[in-house]
């Protein structure tokens, strides 16, 4: 590890002023500290940020939920409110890591955690994200968990959260304190960018801002699910992740929501493919035309062309699970 | 730094890049908590913060000021063994013994996870947890066996959670 500063906030006040000076905000460091071991980030300065009163799971107006962006993955897979009215959340929580890591890491940590991608983590590798204009390495590479959507000529790694995939299916907004103090709210799918031709930029975060809450709209009506589908029963990254809510009215969907991860370098939402249901009879010809236009752009670079049958196959099954 | 571990408050001076890990193994002598890959993927150096079980190794130990730590050396002695570490001798839950500490650290805190309710990804009830064999695999994924004694592993787990009644039926 390359040496770094260290001072640690007591207050979000006092957190924004270390990061307005440049420190790095750093709470379950769960990915953080082994990306710095490896050297891959080299923060000159460490904000610890984990002491701070962020950690509530609330009820808020309109029914939704607040939740604090230090609550543990762990606290929140096992929290009353999102185990009642978000059990797709809690179970996207669950299908992730294992029990010591989501006792670390935090709910913004999550969403924030960097890709998985071999070449991002091998110095000795050409990597755009890790060292913008070295190339990429993962094209033309061993490329089987790499994006078959959004992504670009510059970088094809994936997100790897499972987490955020249920949050972007449920809408979450995510709030911020900017470095003065003001709060941004931020809609999740609007917090991250996809790779075009800047990799090494992944979100829309502005240097300094800290994430102190996400906050989740009352439960959209239907039916729940997380599925995940990946190369061990346990402990292992998704090559296919599917969020759904899907509410069915006499045999007609009547709205739909549908997230995916492992697919493509941001939790993916698909509008095409939610309107390719609403309206239409819960069956095979709605689900395979949903398939279709999320899938209408993908594409495979070798390794990992089998993720868009497999997109499209689970997709399918879940749609079925899910209206049965 | 202060810092509680198994019971004992100590006072110690480190690197800031020094990890919890390292702090438990080369400043306070206390070799029980095993470095395996070191990034976090294996389990072997498990320890409890907070009655919490985090791997040991992916956590700074500037971070855990004030903070109670308990290591496999803290949980029972040769001559008290905690009920983990005798089932796992009764049932011959290892083989080289190297993630052993990990392995006992972890389970125990799974079983006060399992108490207080926490469902888990193989749960079919949210709400309403009962912790089986493949609970217990679920659960103890963190920790890798390389020696693969995982069937002994379980029937020592198995063994306890019996004892404590939580096999039939976990706390609501």
């Amino acid at each position: 590890m390359k040496p770094f500063d260290y001072a640690r906030a007591e207050t979000v006040d006092e957190a924004l002023a270390a990061g307005a000076s440049g420190g790095r905000y750093i709470a379950g460091g769960t990915n953080l500290i082994d990306l710095m071991k490896l050297q891959v980030d080299t923060p000159g300065k460490l904000v610890d940020i984990s002491r701070l009163a962020l950690d509530g799971v609330e009820e808020i107006d309109g029914g939704g939920v607040r939740i604090g962006a230090l609550v543990p993955n762990s606290d929140l897979a096992a929290h009353p409110l999102i185990r009642a009215h978000y059990p797709m959340l809690s179970r996207a929580v669950l299908a992730g890591a294992s029990a010591q890591l989501r006792n670390k890491a935090s709910t913004a940590g999550n969403l924030l955690q960097r890709t998985r991608c071999y070449y991002f983590y091998e110095t000795a590798a050409a990597c755009n994200k890790r060292e913008p204009g070295s190339g990429c390495d993962a094209i033309g590479g061993f490329n089987r968990i790499h994006a078959v959507l959004g992504a670009s000529a510059s970088c094809i790694a994936t997100h790897p959260s499972d987490m955020a995939v249920a949050l972007r299916a449920l809408d979450a907004v995510v709030v911020t304190a900017l470095p003065d103090g003001a709060e941004r709210r931020i809609a999740l799918g609007d917090l991250y960018r996809l790779p075009g031709d800047t990799p090494e930029i992944e979100t829309n975060l502005q240097p300094g801002e800290l994430i102190v809450a996400i906050e989740l709209p009352a439960p959209p009506p239907g039916r729940q699910l997380y599925r995940k589908v990946r190369d061990r029963a346990s402990y292992a990254f998704a090559l296919v992740s599917i969020a759904a809510v899907v509410a069915v009215e006499d045999d007609v969907i009547t709205s739909a929501r549908l997230a995916f991860g492992g697919l493509a370098p941001m939790p993916w939402r698909s509008a095409e493919a939610e309107a390719a249901l609403v309206g239409k009879a819960a069956g095979t010809e709605a689900f395979e035309a949903a398939a279709d236009a999320l899938l209408k752009d993908a594409r495979g670079y070798g390794h990992n062309d089998f993720k868009i049958v497999l997109a499209r196959r689970t997709l399918i099954a879940c749609l079925r699970d899910l209206t049965a | 730094m202060r810092i509680t571990v198994n019971g004992e408050a100590r006072e110690v001076e480190a690197d800031v890049r020094t990890t919890l890990l390292d702090l438990l193994r080369e400043h306070l002598g206390l070799t029980g908590a095993k470095k395996g890959c070191d990034h976090g993927q294996c389990g072997a150096c498990t320890v409890l913060v907070d009655g919490r079980r985090i791997n040991a190794c992916l956590s700074l130990a500037v971070m855990h000021e004030g903070d109670e730590v308990v290591t496999i050396e803290g949980l029972g002695t040769p001559d008290h063994l905690s009920p983990l570490q005798a089932a796992f001798l009764h049932h011959d839950g290892f083989q080289c013994g190297y993630c052993t500490p990990g392995q006992i650290c972890s389970a125990t805190a799974m079983l006060d996870e399992v108490a207080q309710g926490w469902p888990s990804h193989v749960s079919d009830d949210l709400d309403h947890v009962v912790l089986d064999d493949m609970e217990i695999r679920e659960r103890m994924s963190g920790n890798i066996c390389r020696c693969s004694a995982y069937p002994t592993i379980v029937a020592a787990i198995r063994e306890v959670a019996e004892a404590d009644g939580a096999l039939a039926e976990a706390a609501e």
